[in-house]
Formats: structure tokens, C-alpha cells, sequence
């Protein structure tokens, strides 16, 4: 069965650790849902390429036509990786700013989609933004967020033991995702448009 | 056809003095747009109903009851009337007292309202929006249509041998548009009925209104009611003209750019791209309504936003001036030209009597 996973990345620097830790989480992730028995396919979104786009779709109501396209990739995934920066003790705003819009189109773009979540930091000590910020939104958005979540401090990316503590964890994060994405059916997007028959409106007063 | 205008009647400084109009002075001048409309030859005026600052339209029936007594031909119309928060006996009453004011001259537009805070200031709940417009219109239709009703709902204390007063004119209630931007469900009750169907036409692009009329189009014909291209289609649109291009643009820029809801977000350029809005001279506004055809299919009523956002009242009488004198002309002959004798009029007091319609 032909998988995709949507990776989107709210780093904001070029190149950003980010976009590094969702690289390594959706390698890893590949790997892990191939050894499954599925084909699969990674579509990355960087939420600062939409940044003016999702300015305007909250002002405006509607998405812009390359942001909407971004927004479809992610609804129509059978997993999402999600990796933002700490900014204030929590995700960045243009990385909040992506799920707002994403469920002001489809309310339900996230139910039941399994989902790895990840951060990156100045510090180490920011590392549970992902279990007090990042968890909620997505448990939020009824999303399957899985157990291991991935933050990447600064001493992770370099030092002694720190490389294989986190690629660890990132496998391990990976494996789980892999494992919810292979038990499920394709996602099915509900189409907005599909009628609701009108005696079911009014049994429904 | 028909070509209109309808305002939300919003209260907004022009940006070049700072000066915003009375609640006084934007009735006075919305009316006066009203008379304009008809001495120019348009064929619907239409009106919003809100229920806070900065408009003005709290009392629809009120103000529309003033114009039909200054005017003789055009219909008077509403955009929208409130169904989720308005009781559905007091706008039986109040429209059809304004129908037989009009001689016939009047019909509505059905619309659940934006502002979230009207459901709790009317009791009501805004979870319940969509449940609240399907019952109480499904009451407002008894209404008009049944002369001694008894009912019970989950929204309004039931009502036992009520005889709405006075009975529609004729027996033949008003036409009856349905209008949202973005909720299925209500294109499935206009299709349902056989109402017609109402897209604002602003602010969404084409795609997406293409949708909703498509949904609408295919559910009228599901319910019996005829040929999806028979179904009973209205359109907005917003335009500001001037003789020249870039005239018009300029002039418009800054009413745009502070309108709190077009300011700050896309700019002119790309809403104008993205969406109907247009603003040029009379022919670029002929091409760019031609073009809802092509996008729509053969549609009964087209409404024209030309005022609010603090724009001059001179401004918007001359906007008017160039809808009847260059722009609906061209219009009514071009559609008429290539509309299908299948198609049927925009349906009148006149033509529901004579059809026999209840």
C-alpha cells in the first residue's frame, strides 16, 4: 500500500536544526513503515514559505491557493511529523499559526491521524514544551500522537555519547509512528460539499 | 434579470478626513441611495440586518417601510434577515405587513448573521445555528401558508390555533432567498424548498462559491423542483468605478486598506485577483460580471455592494449613476442575449400569483 507522510517543519533560519531533527525523524520514519510492507512517500512543508499566506488567510477566511495546497498534503497523509522551535516556552506562532488555519478549512484533517511530534531548543531545559505546549495541540486536533516525542537540545546535534541518545530516540519515535500509520485505512478527506439530506436537518431540531 | 444594490449599513470614518457619518446621516444617505437606485432604473434594493455597532440596520422593516412609501417600482429586498435569532412569527408579520405596504414589492433573504455575540444577546446559542435557521424557517413557511397553525419545536414556546396577521398579500407569500457564504446545509434547504439560493460573492474565491451554487444547483433538481439550471440563483459583488482604471484603483485604495474586513491582509491587487471585487472603469465591471455567468451558469438576481467602508455618499451615488446609466444596460442586453429561453425570470409577487404559488 502507497503511504505518505507530511512532514511539516517550523524552523525559521536556512538551514534550520528544525528542519535537521524533521529530516532525521522522516528518514527514519521511511524506513521503519517500508519495513512494514508499505511503499511510502515524504511531502515537507515549511511553514515560514507560507508565512504571508497564513497571515492573510486569518485576516481574510480563505487560503491562497499554494498554502491550501500545503494544508490538502497534510490532510490527505496517512502521518504527520511536526517539528517546531521553543520560542517562549512553547511552539512558535507561525507554527500554531499553520494548525489554526489547517482546521478553520477541515475541522477534521487530524482525526485519528497518527502523529510524531518534535522540538528543537536553546537549552535542554525547554524539553518538555513538547509534553506541556505540543501534545495538547495535537491531542487537540485528535490526532494520535505517539508516545516518544524527539527534542533536540544543542549538545545533541554534537559531543560524546549525545548523537546516539538522540538517534535513539528518534528511531524509536519512528518505529511507533510507522506502526500506527501500517494498522490504519488511507485517510478519507471528507468532502465539505458532500450533502447532508435535508430531512436529517430538520430531524436533527 | 435583476440588478440591485444592497448594503450591510456599516458606520466607518473616511479615511482622508477621519470623519465618520451620524447613525443619522448614514440612515438619511442609505435611504437616499435606496431613491437613487430607482430613479437610475435598478430593480432591487436590499439591506442587512445587525444588531451592534457601527451599523445601522437594526430595524430592516422599519427603513424599508420608509422606501416603499418614497418609491414606486423598484423591490425591496434584505441581506440578510436573521432566522436563527429573530422569531419566526414576528418576521411572519412584520413582512408581510410590509408585502401588502408594497403592494407586492418585497422579498427576503434568509441568513444566520456573523456576529457571534447576537445569539446570546437574543438567547439564543450559536452551536444551535444551523438547527435554529431550519426550524424557525420551517415555522415562518406554516406561517404564511396556513392560516391556523399548531406547533411545537425545540426553539419557541409551541403555539395552538395561531393565525399569523395579516395573511400574505394575495395568499402568496414572499420569495424567499436563502444566503451563506459557506454552510452546505443551507444550500441543501434552499434546494429542499425550492427557494432561491443567494452567495454573497465577496470576499471567497470563485472556486469555492462555485461549489456552493453547484451543491444548491444539483439538490434542487434532486428535490423535484426542476433542471439544476432552472434553480434560482442570486449573486453579489462588490465594485467601485471611475471613469478611468486607475483612477478608480487609487480612489479606492485607502477605503480598502482600512475596511476592517478587507484591510491588512491580501492587498487590492491580489484580493481582486482572488476574488470578485472589482474596481475599474464601467467596462472592466461589465466584463468581470459577465465572466459569473461563465462561472455560475444563467442567474436571476445580481446585487452590487457600492457603499460602506466609509466611502463618500457622493462617491456612491455616482457609483449607482454608472450601474444604471452604462453598466446594467449592457448587462441585461449581453445576459439576455445568451441566456437560454429555459431559463426562467427572477421570481415577483406578480409571477408567484399567477402561478398559483402557496
Amino acid at each position: 500500500m502507497k503511504r505518505t507522510i507530511a512532514v511539516v517543519s517550523g524552523g525559521l533560519g536556512s538551514p534550520s536544526s528544525s528542519r535537521l531533527l524533521a529530516d532525521r525523524l522522516a528518514a527514519a520514519a521511511e524506513r521503519e513503515v517500508r519495513e512494514l510492507g508499505d511503499e511510502v512517500e515524504v511531502r515537507v512543508a515549511e511553514v515560514r514559505d507560507h508565512a504571508h499566506d497564513l497571515v492573510d488567510s486569518m485576516v481574510s477566511g480563505y487560503p491562497a491557493t499554494e498554502l491550501k495546497g500545503a494544508l490538502e498534503t497534510v490532510a490527505g497523509a496517512d502521518g504527520l511529523i511536526a517539528v517546531t522551535p521553543t520560542f517562549t516556552a512553547s511552539y512558535s506562532g507561525l507554527f500554531k499559526a499553520f494548525f489554526d488555519v489547517l482546521d478553520m478549512v477541515d475541522d477534521n484533517a487530524l482525526a485519528d491521524k497518527p502523529v510524531l511530534i518534535g522540538a528543537t531548543g536553546g537549552t535542554a531545559r525547554h524539553s518538555l514544551v513538547l509534553e506541556n505546549a505540543v501534545r495538547p495541540l495535537f491531542a487537540y486536533l485528535r490526532g494520535v500522537v505517539v508516545p516518544t516525542s524527539v527534542f533536540a537540545a544543542p549538545e545533541d546535534w554534537g559531543g560524546t555519547a549525545a548523537p546516539d541518545l538522540l538517534a535513539h530516540r528518534i528511531d524509536r519515535a519512528a518505529a511507533q509512528l510507522a506502526v500506527e500509520i501500517h494498522r490504519r485505512d488511507a485517510p478519507v478527506v471528507r468532502d465539505p460539499f458532500e450533502p447532508t439530506p435535508f430531512a436529517d436537518l430538520l430531524g436533527a431540531g | 434579470m435583476h440588478f440591485g444594490i444592497f448594503t450591510v449599513g456599516d458606520i466607518a470614518p473616511d479615511p482622508a478626513t477621519g470623519r465618520a457619518p451620524t447613525e443619522h446621516e448614514r440612515m438619511k444617505r442609505m435611504i437616499e441611495t435606496a431613491l437613487k437606485a430607482e430613479e437610475v432604473g435598478l430593480d432591487v434594493f436590499a439591506m442587512g440586518e445587525h444588531h451592534n455597532p457601527p451599523f445601522v440596520t437594526s430595524s430592516p422593516t422599519t427603513l424599508l417601510g420608509y422606501i416603499v412609501a418614497r418609491t414606486s417600482r423598484i423591490l425591496l429586498s434584505t441581506s440578510t434577515t436573521l432566522i436563527t435569532t429573530n422569531d419566526p412569527v414576528k418576521i411572519a408579520e412584520d413582512f408581510a405587513t410590509l408585502q401588502h405596504l408594497a403592494d407586492g414589492r418585497v422579498d427576503l433573504m434568509m441568513g444566520r448573521g456573523n456576529t457571534g455575540p447576537v445569539y446570546p444577546w437574543f438567547g439564543k446559542d450559536i452551536r444551535d445555528g444551523i438547527s435554529l435557521a431550519v426550524e424557525n424557517y420551517a415555522l415562518l413557511r406554516r406561517l404564511w401558508r396556513e392560516d391556523v397553525v399548531d406547533w411545537q419545536g425545540r426553539f419557541r414556546t409551541p403555539l395552538q390555533s395561531f393565525t399569523a396577521t395579516p395573511r400574505p398579500l394575495d395568499g402568496v407569500p414572499p420569495f424567499v432567498w436563502h444566503g451563506s457564504i459557506r454552510s452546505p446545509e443551507i444550500a441543501e434547504q434552499a434546494a429542499y424548498y425550492g427557494d432561491g439560493f443567494f452567495h454573497n460573492n465577496i470576499f471567497w474565491p470563485k472556486e469555492h462559491t462555485r461549489r456552493m451554487i453547484d451543491l444548491y444547483r444539483t439538490r434542487f433538481e434532486f428535490y423535484g423542483h426542476g433542471p439544476a439550471d432552472q434553480a434560482i440563483v442570486g449573486l453579489g459583488g462588490q465594485v467601485y468605478m471611475r471613469r478611468k482604471s486607475q483612477d478608480a484603483i487609487a480612489e479606492f485604495r485607502p477605503f480598502f486598506d482600512n475596511s476592517p474586513v478587507y484591510g491588512h491582509g491580501p492587498s487590492l491587487e491580489e484580493t481582486m485577483e482572488q476574488t470578485p471585487l472589482s474596481v475599474g472603469s464601467p467596462q472592466e465591471i461589465i466584463d468581470r460580471t459577465l465572466q459569473f455567468r461563465e462561472d455560475f451558469g444563467d442567474y436571476q438576481r445580481q446585487l452590487f455592494n457600492v457603499d460602506g467602508m466609509g466611502l463618500p455618499h457622493e462617491a456612491v451615488l455616482e457609483q449607482i449613476e454608472f450601474l444604471g446609466g452604462e453598466v446594467v444596460p449592457v448587462l441585461r442586453k449581453e445576459f439576455a442575449a445568451s441566456r437560454p429561453a429555459h431559463i426562467p425570470d427572477p421570481p415577483t409577487h406578480e409571477s408567484l400569483k399567477a402561478a398559483g404559488a402557496r
